[in-house]
């Protein structure tokens, strides 16, 4: 081959594209000896980069169970898809954005979304609903636990939330998706590393599946949606590093997005794959038109050659090495049928969008980039994707550095009211309802929102002209999984997977988004594995295929890293939405009942599991000792009968006992109708704290007509969980007592409001009045 | 008798409102291109809400220029049926078939909710199957939905009864409180003086269904179907 760019490929350079000497010895042997162009190396470096690459995680990532009968496709495509029956299936996956976000939270955010939507549109499927689970530093000056971060970090953390909630919002608001809530939890660790996972779903019927493969020797290679820029160019790169104060400068390779040109790209690719043109699909994301192009090469085993002169571009001069890196939103690579061309470009047209044949498919397995004609980068599909390298990164345990008992200075007297640490709780970021977010997205957009966020468990849609519904749910504890990463990535799994169930849907498949810190660290990569190996057993043990995801590594500013956080999606089945179950009591007089599958610990154990609950850090200040025990076998059944009973209608209301524990769980049941309770606990001879507060795992507050408590009782006792009849729904006040004596007293409208209003006055933002009852 | 739901260019909320008409109203309806002058003998015009041509300019501002919007104005000047929601109310302000002008909320955000809805004139084509007074439940999701006009423009929509919906409390009360968007008056629609267009900012199509959290949405659909039988 003929290389027309004469360049020296120094040590810095090599350094400055984050490879290794040992990386670019072998880009040299890939290359058969030869080295390789500018625009070569900018080519590896970016495909070779952690984000595309997986070669830290690929190793462990291996063991994570992604089959089940109702996975129609698995990991390495864009997205993963399940069987959901009456020849639907459904695509969805959650991917990061959180280095863009901290740089830029407006554009990181909202490009964020953009592209895990285009992930899902690629595949065929209309997108149908977006989630989303963010991580930012503390927002208040109260906030306890560890370590310590400066006052001056608030404002900061203000602005990052403020901006990443307006860039989701505009993104997904503009492009018609609802946006189904999620989760908004605050850690002192995440101040210099917030993170933005965002989750999207899509429609789509079985037979109509697109897939990201290129075929046929000779056919055109189609380049649509918007023109190239020299935006996000090594944006890959950029989130395959820690962040250090030179990060600011990163600001240009932040992509900016465009909702508008995205809603048309969708609605042209989607009227182009129904003409039958259409042979293989792929958006350009991370890095862009390189990994578009190599991917499809590789997958369908054929060769692409594209030529710059023809890629659509709005800025003059540049040069190959640019235009195959840049990171330009809403475009995508498509692959159509020689002769049949035409018909592909009509529709863009009626579009208004660009569509430009850039090359055409060939039999020799490389990727070959033409400028002028003349070969710029020309290199085997294999050597970038299979042959990328794969690190078995050295593993080191490690403890947090914690204490793992009770510390001696904090006792528990004899029970008092405690109707005040409730308030508080209620009120404290991680648990105050989160209306201020999602008020700001369109939840209600394509008419098919059957449970809107902010109602506690799950999202629900239903499927148009089906019975069906489709349920869906973010979870991941950053803090259980920094006090033990293997038991904390259980959770996550567990409590996502039961907040389906909670809505009466069968958990079906997930999708993870494992944020750590630096690989190169054997501690954290121990953390890594131990989450996935938590993950593996729980996803086996509930049925749960993982039909893909994304890995966000270097979450650390300045050395400093964030607690390891796995967070899982799980999408559920409901065989007819109209049985959906929602959080909410429905009038007084009904029965409260706990169903519960975790067995009450000796006193040392509830100590020490206490010290990882919302309680201890909020009201204790204090972080110690481990996540909450949690039995599997016990949590599948849980989640069967809660499926069996939802069915069965046996049940008003169901909602999944988790941060705040059991009281803070009953007064959120109380909120949408305005009802209260009369509870009776017992303390079994542990301080009262542990009992109202405590988050043990494996527990559901349901409510029924009290005609149906032997009926569940029976249920649960023969499938050996328990089912305690605590109390019953009241018209206003909330009243629970513990062995007799009065804990809790108030009117359940006053705690609603410290709850929804918590987060609005936190930022200092005007506070709505609750017009809607 | 037939439906007529214009698609723009970023229009999000065609597809609702074309299911609302078929499938709830079980009345036929079709889809209209924004770059077409024909309406296709339809009855009743459907402006839907969404991003129409991604509205980065003043919202409306480029739709208004678009070919079926010149043969809409036609239709409404014969005294054909419009329905502007939303994205749609504020296109049929900047086409001048109604007036005022829909300004950034006051709270500065967009606001997706149910908000109450009073009821201020029940006799015209999309609201004759209501009750004046009576309160809907529809949510809002806009924005810009903060409707103003100048002193004169409001005392003749006051005059002439053209300000069919306003923000109000569950009970009825035209409260500051209410009000989502700062909106004039607490003004949620209105309409022409043939009260044969109307726009509202409330998204009537999302109520309209039990399953959806409610019905309310649904009495202006019904009371539309029920004017066009009778014609």
């Amino acid at each position: 081959m003929t290389t027309v760019q004469i360049s020296l490929i120094t040590p810095e350079l090599i350094r400055e594209h984050g490879l290794t000497p040992e990386e670019y010895e072998k880009i040299k042997q890939l290359l058969c000896g030869r080295e390789p162009t500018i625009t070569e190396l900018g080519i590896f470096s970016v495909m070779w980069s952690e984000h595309c690459s997986y070669k830290s995680s690929r190793v462990h990532l291996k063991r994570l169970p992604t089959r089940s009968r109702r996975v129609v496709q698995g990991p390495g495509e864009n997205a993963g898809i399940i069987d959901i029956g009456d020849g639907w299936a459904c695509a969805f996956k959650i991917e990061s954005h959180n280095h863009p976000s901290f740089i830029e939270p407006f554009q990181g955010a909202a490009t964020g979304v953009g592209g895990i939507l285009r992930d899902i549109f690629t595949m065929g499927a209309r997108p149908v609903a977006v989630m989303d689970s963010l991580r930012f530093g503390p927002i208040t000056r109260s906030m306890g636990g560890t370590p310590a971060t400066s006052t001056l970090d608030i404002p900061k953390n203000h602005s990052l939330l403020e901006g990443v909630v307006s860039g989701i919002a505009s993104y997904g608001n503009c492009f018609g998706v609802p946006n189904l809530g999620g989760e908004t939890k605050f850690e002192p660790c995440y101040s210099g590393n917030p993170l933005v996972n965002a989750f999207a779903l899509g429609l789509v019927r079985k037979d109509q599946i697109f897939y990201a493969r290129a075929a046929g020797e000779g056919n055109p290679v189609i380049y649509v949606g918007a023109k190239t820029g020299r935006d996000g160019i090594h944006g890959a790169t950029m989130a395959s590093e820690e962040f250090s104060e030179a990060s600011e400068a990163k600001r240009p390779n932040v992509q900016v997005g465009d909702p508008f040109l995205e809603k048309l790209l969708l609605e042209a690719c989607l009227e182009a794959m129904q003409s039958g043109a259409v042979i293989g699909i792929q958006d350009m994301g991370a890095a862009g038109l390189t990994c578009s192009t190599c991917e499809m090469g590789a997958r369908g085993h054929v060769g692409i050659e594209i030529e710059m002169d023809r890629v659509p571009q709005r800025e003059t001069g540049m040069s190959p090495y640019e235009i195959m890196l840049s990171e330009s939103q809403e475009r995508m690579l498509l692959v159509a049928q020689k002769g049949r061309e035409h018909e592909v470009f009509r529709v863009f047209e009626k579009w208004g969008l660009d569509a430009v044949e850039v090359g055409r498919v060939t039999n020799d397995g490389k990727m070959r980039v033409l400028e002028h004609g003349a070969v710029v980068a020309e290199i085997p599909n294999e050597a970038l994707t299979d042959d990328a390298p794969v690190y078995k990164r050295p593993l080191k345990r490690w403890e947090p550095p914690v204490p793992r008992e009770m510390p001696a200075y904090i006792r528990f007297g004899e029970a008092g009211d405690l109707t005040g640490h409730l308030r508080r709780l209620l009120a404290s970021p991680n648990i105050c309802g989160k209306r201020w977010i999602w008020q700001q997205y369109d939840h209600m957009v394509q008419t098919n929102t059957v449970e809107a966020p902010g109602t506690g468990n799950a999202g629900v849609i239903r499927i148009k002209g089906s019975q069906r519904g489709l349920a869906m749910a973010l979870d991941g504890n950053g803090r259980w999984c920094y006090l033990d990463p293997r038991l904390g990535a259980m959770h996550a799994v567990a409590e996502a997977a039961r907040n389906v169930a909670c809505a009466g849907a069968t958990p079906a498949g997930a999708t993870n988004c494992l944020n750590f810190g630096n690989p190169e660290k054997p501690q954290i990569m121990w953390q890594f594995s131990q989450v996935i190996d938590g993950m593996t057993r729980a996803c086996e043990e509930l049925e749960i295929p993982i039909t893909g995801g994304n890995v966000s590594f270097y979450n650390e500013t300045l050395g400093e890293g964030i607690y390891p956080t796995p967070v899982l999606a799980v999408v559920g089945i409901l065989d007819d939405v109209h049985k959906a179950l929602r959080p909410d009591f429905i009038e007084p007089g009904r029965a409260i009942v706990l169903l519960c599958g975790s067995e009450p610990g000796d006193a040392t154990d509830a100590e020490a599991e206490f010290g990882s609950s919302e309680y201890a850090k909020e009201i204790l200040g204090a972080l110690w000792g481990y996540p909450p025990d949690l039995d599997l076998e016990k949590e599948a059944v849980l989640q069967k009968i809660l499926i069996d009973m939802a069915q069965a209608g046996l049940l008003d209301s169901a909602h999944d006992c988790s941060e705040g524990g059991l009281v803070v769980t009953l007064a959120e049941c109380g909120f949408a109708r305005g009802l209260g309770m009369n509870i009776e606990l017992s303390s079994q001879d542990l301080p009262a704290e542990f009992i109202l507060f405590g988050e043990d795992a494996s527990r559901v507050v349901v409510s029924c007509d009290p005609s149906n408590l032997p009926r569940i009782q029976e249920e649960a006792v023969k499938y050996g969980l328990s089912a305690d009849s605590i109390g019953e729904t009241a018209s206003e006040r909330v009243e629970i007592r513990l062995n007799g004596r009065l804990v809790v007293s108030a009117e359940i409208g006053k705690l609603r409001d410290e709850y929804e209003c918590a987060l609005e006055k936190a930022l200092w933002a005007d506070v709505e009045t609750v017009t809607i009852a | 008798m037939k439906f007529g739901v214009i698609i723009f260019p970023g229009s999000n909320c065609d597809h609702d409102a074309y299911w609302t008409i078929q499938q709830v109203a079980k009345q036929p309806v079709t889809f209209l291109w924004h770059e077409s002058h024909d309406l296709e003998n339809c009855d009743a015009i459907i402006v839907p809400g969404g991003f129409a041509y991604g509205d980065y300019l003043r919202t409306g501002a480029i739709a208004r220029f678009s070919p079926v919007m010149e043969a809409v104005g036609k239709f409404a000047v014969g005294g054909g049926l419009v329905l502007g929601i939303c994205n749609g109310f504020q296109i049929l302000c900047e086409s001048g078939l109604l007036p005022g002008a829909l300004m950034r909320n006051v709270g500065l955000k967009y606001v997706c909710k149910p908000v109450h809805v009073r009821v201020e004139n029940a006799d015209t084509p999309f609201t004759n199957v209501c009750r004046e007074g009576e309160v809907l439940t529809i949510p809002i999701g806009h924005m810009e939905g903060n409707y103003f006009c100048d002193e004169a423009t409001l005392h003749e929509l006051r005059r002439e009864q053209r300000i069919v919906f306003r923000y109000a409390t569950s009970s009825g009360d035209i409260a500051p409180d209410a009000n989502p968007n700062g909106s004039l008056d607490n003004i949620a629609g209105i309409c022409n003086q043939g009260r044969n267009v109307l726009g509202m900012m409330p998204h009537p199509e999302r109520y309209s269904e039990p399953e959806l959290g409610g019905t309310d949405g649904f009495r202006i659909f019904q009371s539309l179907v029920g004017v066009m039988v009778e014609r």
